[in-house]
């Protein structure tokens, strides 16, 4: 497929601030599902700062915005051509080690209740079943539902609710996940929803599990499915926080307002030269 | 009744490096020794130097008490314990390097996968990252026990930023002040070029992107931590900026300082923060102590943290137990320094060991620092033995337990005289380019009679440690 992204996420300080710094992950991740056909980050009245490929393979961009300022527009646009990898993180380069991934956070701390839906793999028989069956269960015990949980959400309060959106989805998955021995982390991308009417944010997120053998898996429960063309993936991390597509800091007493728009849509097809 | 190697007098005899302090000590009637030690706390109180050793915390205005009475090393004792002490660094800085990136040690089984990336002190952040010159600690403070003439056994490596050594400095500054006669009598090797020496190891790994001569800063959480006083005695000492975060900030892929005369590129950073404090962008995001976008222009070569992030891997308590095995592996060398002999209580055979044992050994938090939390079994009532028990089954991965060492004596200046009291070493190796240590460090004294504990928080002091020339 071929997936135009328009991502404009504004900032709005209701007093100037003296100085704004952001870590961008958000460039799409260099592996064989994904293929930039052209790709723009601009940061109103912006440095570039350093950029760097880390050790999960994200590509970061630092930028500095001196202030006074009131607004900060960060945008994105491009094209990526992707194929359908089943979720396999195909040919994707990266320094961390899987195990690195067995560690909780926070946000994916495994409480009873997440020990409990980890038990929904037994009798499954190798780890890719174990990660099937243990997205289908976090998709069952986790009903789609905007508004209900925040950014601040931890899994257990998730399941708790039964209710939430694919960061708590992720969240969860990652939890059980780990409970069951498998290494998981979280994926921030696009999502490109398609005419059946799925409501699904543009902005997604969704889980990889290291799958031995075939290596890093994605799995979205939020859309019973793993990852295929319809997905562009930015980055990684242990939590929605570590993976977090822009992460900023503001100098000066200013409170922070956000207004995020997404649209992800099916490019015309283009024509390709034949050689 | 366990007896105790003392440093100076072999029964009645006194051993060679103590030779001219035995007149000294005679020489001093208490009038006099009282006057000395009353002087000696003035001049501390006037510098100041007043902080916890080690971050233990307590009370930041209570002076440490100084022993006058100098820990005597001849140049031949310090002589094997500098090659032991630089052979552990050399191989906990190559272990880092290993372990971010790729992973030998572990893929030849030598150590377990799980102590090292279930860490919390790893930072994945910095894998596949190699720091300027391959150096992660460049500051290694390793603490020392001796048991005999020829027995010393390492308790733990501090591989982040390892303090006391403003102790070092300032005990030797004071001894030689108050005794000017003792350093012409005695061939004392100098440790004031230690500052010095630091800068100059900091310089070493400045980033290849900097050109001429490297600004080195010292990144402080500021003035209320309990270590503040060694901060800016340091930084005067190497003739550098002092800076709070706020006081630098990244652009344009450098990190700049903030001054009078505009911004100032900054090549190294000497940090005394915390991973999770170093850059709200990376690590904890409420952290206000750090420098936003700092990580970044780390890792794109803009700049050089000292020590580097991730470096605490290499001084967690459950990997001490391996630092042989990894000297061995990088190395290809026995170690010179043993390890105390160390069980783990994750293990289920060691748990046995240690819940049969308890009464005669020394249990620790894995995590734990400062004496806080830890059990000196021969030293406990049989109701702490038990509470302590309790605490050990419930959670036994967060414990290791130790042989009680017979920790060796040097002589003490007390109020019924002079007794022997217990004492542990901490050198501070340095490592950039070159690996140098002065010959000295911070000798810690537990005051109390029979204690073996020597934390300035369970009443420790601390001492002179002089090494002689040969």
């Amino acid at each position: 497929m071929l997936l135009t992204v328009d991502h404009v996420t504004r900032y709005h300080y209701d007093q100037p601030v003296r100085g704004v710094v952001q870590s961008h992950r958000l460039t799409p991740s260099a592996f064989d599902g994904q293929r930039v056909v052209s790709w723009s980050v601009t940061v109103s009245d912006a440095t570039k700062g350093a950029q760097v490929r880390d050790g999960a393979g994200d590509a970061l961009q630092s930028w500095t915005i001196k202030g006074p300022v009131s607004v900060v527009e960060v945008r994105v646009q491009g094209t990526v051509e992707t194929i359908d990898l089943a979720g396999v993180l195909r040919g994707h380069r990266e320094s961390v080690p899987p195990d690195a991934y067995l560690r909780d956070t926070p946000a994916t701390a495994a409480d009873l209740a997440l020990r409990g839906l980890a038990a929904a793999a037994k009798g499954a028989e190798g780890p890719l079943a174990v990660a099937h069956a243990l997205a289908g269960a976090v998709a069952e015990a986790i009903v789609y539902r905007p508004g209900v949980t925040e950014a601040r959400t931890t899994a257990a309060e998730a399941l708790a609710l039964g209710e939430g959106v694919c960061q708590d989805h992720a969240h969860a998955l990652i939890a059980v996940a780990r409970v069951a021995g498998l290494p998981a982390r979280y994926v921030s991308g696009y999502l490109f929803a398609d005419q059946d009417g799925a409501p699904h944010e543009a902005a997604h997120a969704w889980a990889e599990l290291y799958v031995a053998g075939l290596g890093w898996v994605g799995f979205d429960p939020a859309n019973r499915c793993c990852p295929d063309a319809r997905y562009i993936r930015l980055g990684s991390g242990y939590d929605a926080q570590d993976a977090a597509p822009i992460r900023g800091v503001a100098r000066g007493p200013g409170h922070e307002a956000l207004e995020v728009s997404v649209t992800v849509t099916e490019a015309a097809a283009q024509t390709q030269s034949q050689q | 009744m366990t007896t105790y190697f003392n440093e100076m007098y072999q029964g009645k005899s006194v051993r060679a490096p103590y030779a001219r302090l035995e007149d000294w000590m005679k020489s001093m009637p208490a009038e006099l020794r009282h006057m000395k030690q009353a002087e000696a706390e003035a001049l501390f109180r006037r510098i100041g130097i007043t902080f916890a050793v080690y971050g233990e915390g307590g009370d930041p205005d209570r002076l440490i008490p100084f022993d006058m009475f100098p820990r005597v090393f001849t140049g031949l004792e310090w002589s094997r314990l500098e090659r032991g002490i630089k052979q552990r660094a050399r191989a906990l800085n190559a272990f880092l390097v290993d372990i971010y990136g790729r992973g030998e040690i572990i893929r030849a089984g030598r150590i377990p996968s799980r102590l090292i990336y279930q860490n919390a002190a790893y930072e994945k952040a910095v894998a596949g990252f190699r720091p300027p010159k391959g150096v992660y600690s460049h500051i290694v403070g390793i603490d020392l026990v001796r048991t005999g003439p020829d027995d010393f056994f390492v308790l733990e490596d501090n591989c982040r930023t390892p303090s006391g050594v403003s102790y070092m400095l300032e005990n030797r500054e004071i001894m030689m002040r108050m005794f000017p006669d003792l350093f012409r009598e005695n061939r004392i090797q100098p440790v004031e070029h230690y500052p010095e020496q630091l800068r100059r190891t900091f310089a070493s790994v400045a980033p290849d992107k900097c050109d001429g001569e490297p600004t080195v800063v010292i990144l402080t959480p500021g003035h209320f931590n309990s270590a503040y006083y060694e901060h800016s005695f340091l930084a005067d000492l190497m003739g550098v900026e002092l800076v709070e975060g706020q006081d630098l900030f990244a652009e344009g892929g450098f990190v700049w300082m903030r001054t009078t005369q505009g911004p100032r590129r900054v090549d190294v950073i000497y940090r005394r923060i915390d991973d999770a404090f170093i850059d709200p962008l990376c690590f904890r995001p409420d952290s206000m102590l750090g420098v936003p976008g700092l990580m970044d222009v780390y890792r794109s070569g803009g700049v050089t943290i000292c020590s580097a992030p991730g470096a605490g891997v290499a001084d967690d308590k459950a990997v001490y137990t391996f630092v042989p095995e990894m000297i061995r592996f990088y190395l290809g060398e026995e170690p010179i320094l043993q390890n105390v002999p160390t069980w783990q209580c994750g293990k289920s055979d060691d748990l046995k060991y240690v819940l049969e044992h308890l009464a005669e050994l020394v249990v620790k938090e894995v995590h734990g620092s400062g004496g806080y939390g830890m059990l000196v079994g021969p030293k406990s009532t049989k109701d702490e033995v038990e509470a302590f028990r309790a605490r050990i089954i419930a959670d036994p991965g967060n414990y290791i337990a130790q042989p009680t060492l017979a920790l060796s004596t040097t002589p003490t200046f007390v109020a019924e005289g002079i007794a022997p009291r217990h004492v542990d070493l901490r050198p501070y190796c340095l490592v950039g380019e070159r690996i140098e240590l002065v010959p000295g460090g911070l000798t810690r004294v537990a005051l109390t009679e029979g204690s073996l504990v020597v934390n300035s928080s369970q009443g420790g002091g601390v001492k002179d440690t002089w090494v002689l020339a040969e």
